[in-house]
């Protein structure tokens, strides 16, 4: 009786405490069915990635209201990467200006939802884009 | 180190290829020293396995954890919190910390705790902490995966007769009262004491009886560090009092017995179920109890017979 869970590490890199949106994702996510690890504020990508390779998780949601995404996001999908694990996606979220979108896209992130996007649509992302255990 | 959390994720999963892999590892294991920590929601287990992470590594121990949080029993999701306390070993190659949700189990771990636990040992952990969800009373499984069991206490969690239930004080290799700069310390540790000095001397295991350790403010790193320490030294001295006494042995027989019977479980009553789910057999089952045709014991006793060709 083999079963396949999503999990999925809700985090937020660097200097930014407005955790709300991460909370209610990572609520959102659990309520629709996946296994979250929640890591809270203040998080290095460095920490980051190495939880989510411990974590095996399938995905990466960063959260990141401060305006320092063009730094934090790529970052992580690099160290993941340099780490062997690029199968590992990772989504963004937060006050994203849409002018950053391509370059972010460009950087390996795999899809960004800013402010507005309701959660059945992030979680219909999820189903569709992301396999558990690849 | 993503293979091991590769190979738990598959058997959290339930993989059969996963299983088989544990045919190679099991001779591997058996090195480690399994630490339990229990109590309640919010007693502060995650802060104190933090804590505790902090000074094993300072002797150069090799440490997993093992943090089991609930499943929801509506939507199968779960939210997995206890990184957060330990996030500044994150990138200790010498800390592997793993999440494991519930998945429906109640005695407060994960199926998967005990084939985790044997991962994380073949790995080479000098010391593997286990903690478990925040318990209630009754949720003691960890005694089936661990040598030694901490149980985290905090003040004001109710009078004296809490304390002399069965159950989960009577799990305790070390208690730990946390929280220890709060009211209703000295009265708790008066319960806890007298709690103690009632049992009878034989029903102390090899002659350990359960320390007790105040733990203070753990915004205050001076006294907690202390404590810890304390903790930590006290966990080695159980650990040695069970070699000593030759009880590892018996303790490992537990691990055993609980180990085939969960194995028991999944590859003869599993399968049992998945074959009257798929035959549609026990959907007619659950039909025949709720129109009271039948009871389920007897659907039960008739099925063991037809299975087990055994008769009464």
């Amino acid at each position: 009786m083999s079963v396949k869970k999503l999990r999925v590490m809700v985090a937020k890199p660097g200097l930014d405490g407005h955790d709300r949106g991460a909370r209610v994702l990572a609520r959102c996510f659990r309520d629709a069915g996946f296994e979250v690890i929640y890591t809270g504020c203040h998080q290095t990508p460095e920490q980051i990635a190495a939880g989510a390779l411990q974590e095996d998780v399938d995905v990466v949601g960063l959260s990141c209201l401060s305006g320092a995404h063009r730094y934090l996001f790529p970052e992580v999908k690099r160290l993941l990467v340099e780490r062997g694990a690029d199968d590992i996606q990772v989504v963004g979220g937060g006050i994203i200006p849409e002018q950053d979108f391509q370059a972010l896209r460009d950087a390996g992130i795999a899809e960004i939802f800013t402010p507005g996007t309701t959660l059945d649509s992030i979680v219909e992302w999820f189903n569709t884009h992301v396999q558990p255990r690849r | 180190m993503r293979t091991a959390s590769r190979l738990i994720r598959c058997l959290e999963d339930g993989e059969e290829d996963a299983r088989s892999a544990m045919k190679y590892l099991f001779p591997f294991t058996g090195r480690a020293h399994v630490v339990g920590i229990t109590g309640s929601p919010g007693a502060g287990k995650s802060t104190l396995l933090d804590g505790l992470v902090e000074s094993r590594r300072k002797i150069g121990n090799n440490i997993g954890v093992l943090a089991v949080d609930p499943t929801s029993p509506f939507t199968g999701g779960a939210i997995l919190g206890d990184r957060i306390r330990m996030q500044r070993h994150a990138e200790d190659p010498g800390v592997f910390v793993r999440s494991l949700a519930t998945r429906g189990a109640l005695g407060g771990l994960s199926k998967a705790v005990g084939d985790a636990v044997h991962i994380m040992d073949v790995m080479g952990k000098d010391m593997i902490f286990v903690e478990t969800v925040g318990t209630g009373q009754q949720e003691i499984d960890i005694i089936n995966h661990s040598h030694t069991v901490v149980v985290v206490l905090i003040p004001g969690m109710g009078d004296g007769i809490q304390a002399i239930k069965a159950g989960i004080m009577e799990i305790a290799d070390i208690f730990v009262i946390n929280k220890a700069d709060r009211p209703g310390t000295s009265k708790l540790h008066r319960e806890l004491k007298a709690l103690l000095d009632l049992a009878a001397p034989t029903s102390f295991h090899n002659g350990w009886r359960p320390p007790i350790i105040q733990v203070e403010d753990a915004f205050k790193p001076e006294p907690f560090g202390k404590s810890i320490q304390e903790l930590s030294d006290t966990i080695d001295k159980h650990y040695q009092s069970l070699q000593e006494h030759e009880c590892l042995r018996s303790r490992l027989h537990r691990k055993a017995e609980t180990e085939l019977k969960e194995a028991m479980q999944v590859c003869i009553m599993d399968t049992i179920f998945e074959g009257l789910i798929s035959s549609g057999e026990e959907e007619m089952m659950i039909n025949e109890i709720l129109n009271k045709k039948s009871d389920p014991y007897s659907l039960a006793k008739g099925m063991a017979e037809r299975l087990l060709k055994k008769h009464h």
